[in-house]
């Protein structure tokens, strides 16, 4: 009996010996990431989960040496499936990290599931304007930005271009509202009309006669997804293309220009980010993502793009480990990574600090039409709502 | 508020409700002749649309996109009844929903396999495009009035088949007594097939003629699938008559509603409080409507004769 006992000892001791290196870093590091994956939202999540593995590709699927899994999530647009995925995730999974998400109400309810599981969430799109104040949390970083800093600077746009008599138009829910709210925060001249819409309405004919018949100077909208591409068509087809010119923002993006094509051509929009902007690290992402996919990657793509390198900087700082959720977060503050919008900043209440550009839908070299910078609106602009968060940094 | 704007916004309202008609008609034919709720009626209008779009685009010929979306929602439409539906006509109406909606989910995950998800990209042909002066000074999209003129005639067609026909005579009394019709040696069940099919092809009607102004994405049957049930409730569930008066009714209402309604509160009580009542109260007229026709005749405006 005395041999079996030494080479059981003997190879625990060989066994120590191995793991001995791996002590401080994991074995697998395990993202979580939350986005809508059906429905007619579900081409928003397949831009999204297409730039995560493109982000995997670039870091050779491994973050400081460690293999990376990241394991995809549906919400179906609804925040008690998005909770119900959270949770599996971090209870059977295991995740270390979560990441992902687009819709505001969903971010809402998975935030306190994942904060109350002692980990980070990166929000790749999300913006509601509680987590970016009041309900700031260390444990939450965003990526993308706070929902009425897009309209802001539309509205600061057209203030300074001297456009007075606009016509306003967006879905009447919450989102909707913040992003009228922000879009008047810098515009102040005079507003025609303001039309809430119901929300997932198809036919704007309506009230494009009643848009026709008040004459305004210009229209701005928000509508996302497919009420953008209905609104949009409708807006054409009414003759009021060359008449008034359209505002917009979260309406033409790459994932609505296939299907609006040239009817989208002359509409202006305002964004952080565009597949032209002259970056390098976005200009790797774009054309990459155009190789591998053979289509054209959007802002929530670059967002989450972006997320992945976020986590890779927090992972390299804590030397392959996600283990020490403070330190995640103490590392994650650096932002330690070249982002595809440039060099970027943190605000205290963790969200980016960043430029905004007015875009044009434009025709590009092979007849596509596409976005295009046009200007800067906004140097480091910061949200409305960071004095309202009291963190200590 | 001019007379021309109400005029105008009177047609749109014609416009969508010749829309929302040609989705009841089948969907209350299918109801009222099969005794089968058929939630998965919006997703053979999303395939219309999707066939039409795939179609013209291999052929680039418009109408060519039309006759073969019209010919494969027709298929797709019998095809589905032989396979999936006929089971169903002995089962309850619970168990009937639930696997119609399995359809849905179905239709949608093969629609988003096949054509990816992002919405298709749809145009109109010159000759659709442009805008007719009805009367001075009010101008409207050449498409819409097709649209309402194309509803219109096949509301009459519609009619004369199911009054004027031997076939509409077969579906007359094979809603008001299934078994003497196959009693007295007609094929019932080659009869739901057609009726169904043709159902399935109006549904498609209005799905292809909604593709160059809608979204064309998976999912696009189910927004106004609710609509539709609207419709046939206060229509009368599985007359034709009820479907256009029905859907006329809705469309003007929904429309006006929307058009109208915000201003008119204004001169009733303060702006604020009508500029957040106005899009809530318009956006639930259509509804609102359809309790008020339930508690006066509960069997809907033009109830179905049947025994």
């Amino acid at each position: 009996m005395r041999t079996p006992i030494r080479m059981l000892a003997a190879g625990l001791a060989a066994a120590s010996l191995a793991f001995a290196p791996l002590a401080s870093a994991q074995q697998k590091i395990k993202i979580g990431f939350i986005t809508t994956l059906s429905g007619p939202a579900g081409v928003i999540g397949k831009h999204m989960k297409d730039s995560v593995e493109l982000a995997l590709d670039h870091l050779g699927h491994k973050m400081s040496g460690v293999p990376v899994e990241v394991i995809f999530g549906d919400d179906q647009f609804k925040p008690d499936v998005g909770v119900q995925v959270a949770e599996e995730m971090l209870k059977k999974h295991h995740v270390d990290i979560m990441s992902g998400i687009i819709w505001s109400h969903v971010m809402m309810a998975v935030v306190p599931v994942v904060t109350g599981a002692g980990k980070v969430m990166v929000g790749t799109n999300a913006g509601a304007s509680p987590l970016a104040g009041k309900a700031c949390n260390p444990q939450y970083f965003s990526t993308s930005w706070n929902n009425d800093q897009t309209p802001e600077a539309m509205g600061k746009f057209m203030q300074e271009q001297g456009i007075n008599d606009v016509y306003v138009m967006a879905p009447n829910y919450q989102a909707g509202k913040d992003m009228v709210a922000g879009f008047k925060r810098f515009y102040k001249g005079r507003i025609v009309e303001e039309i809430f819409t119901k929300p997932g309405q198809q036919d704007y004919q309506a009230e494009i006669t009643q848009l026709r018949s008040k004459n305004p100077k210009a229209t701005f909208v928000f509508y996302p997804g497919g009420m953008g591409i209905q609104f949009v068509k409708q807006y054409v087809q009414a003759g009021l293309r060359e008449r008034i010119p359209l505002y917009s923002v979260f309406t033409v993006d790459e994932t609505t220009l296939p299907a609006l094509k040239e009817s989208a051509l002359g509409q202006y929009e305002t964004k952080f980010w565009s597949p032209d902007l002259n970056v390098p690290a976005s200009k790797r992402f774009v054309a990459d993502f155009e190789k591998k996919y053979g289509y054209t990657p959007s802002f929530y793509g670059a967002q989450s793009y972006d997320g992945m390198m976020l986590i890779d900087s927090a992972v390299r700082l804590n030397k392959g480990s996600l283990a020490d959720t403070k330190a995640v977060v103490m590392a994650m503050r650096k932002a330690d990574y070249d982002s595809i919008r440039g060099p970027f900043k943190w605000n205290v209440n963790q969200h980016p600090i960043e430029d905004f550009y007015l875009l044009r839908a434009e025709k590009g070299r092979d007849g596509k039409v596409e976005m295009r910078i046009q200007k800067k609106v906004f140097d480091d602009h910061k949200d409305a709502y960071y004095q309202d968060c009291h963190m200590a940094w | 508020m001019n007379l021309i704007l109400v005029f105008e916004q009177l047609l749109n309202g014609v416009q969508f409700g010749v829309m929302l008609f040609l989705m009841a008609a089948g969907l209350t034919l299918v109801f009222g002749i099969m005794n089968l709720v058929n939630l998965a009626h919006g997703s053979l209008y999303m395939v219309g649309a999707y066939l039409m779009v795939a179609a013209a685009q291999w052929t680039g010929s418009y109408l060519a996109g039309v006759a073969l979306g019209l010919l494969g929602t027709l298929g797709v439409g019998m095809l589905t009844e032989v396979i999936a539906l006929r089971t169903l006509y002995e089962r309850d109406h619970l168990d009937q929903v639930l696997a119609t909606f399995g359809l849905i989910l179905f239709f949608n995950e093969l629609v988003a396999i096949v054509w990816g998800r992002t919405a298709l990209y749809t145009s109109l042909p010159a000759w659709l495009q442009g805008h007719l002066e009805i009367i001075p000074g009010s101008i409207y999209p050449v498409y819409r009035a097709v649209v309402i003129g194309v509803g219109l005639a096949v509301g009459a067609a519609l009619w004369y088949v199911v009054a004027r026909t031997r076939l509409g005579m077969l579906i007359r009394a094979g809603a008001s007594n299934r078994t003497m019709v196959a009693a007295l040696g007609v094929n019932i069940r080659l009869l739901y097939t057609v009726v169904f099919g043709f159902g399935a092809a109006l549904a498609g009607l209005a799905g292809l003629m909604a593709g160059p102004i809608y979204a064309v994405q998976p999912g696009m049957g189910e927004l106004i699938l609710i609509q539709v049930f609207v419709v046939i409730v206060i229509g009368g569930i599985g007359s034709i008559r009820g479907a256009l008066v029905g859907a006329l009714v809705v469309g003007i209402v929904d429309t006006l509603g929307r058009a109208f309604l915000k201003p008119l509160l204004g001169h009733f009580i303060s702006p604020p409080a009508a500029e957040a009542a106005g899009p809530a109260l318009a956006s639930m007229l259509i509804y609102l409507l359809m309790a008020v026709v339930l508690a006066v005749r509960p069997e809907g405006l033009f109830p179905a004769k049947s025994g």
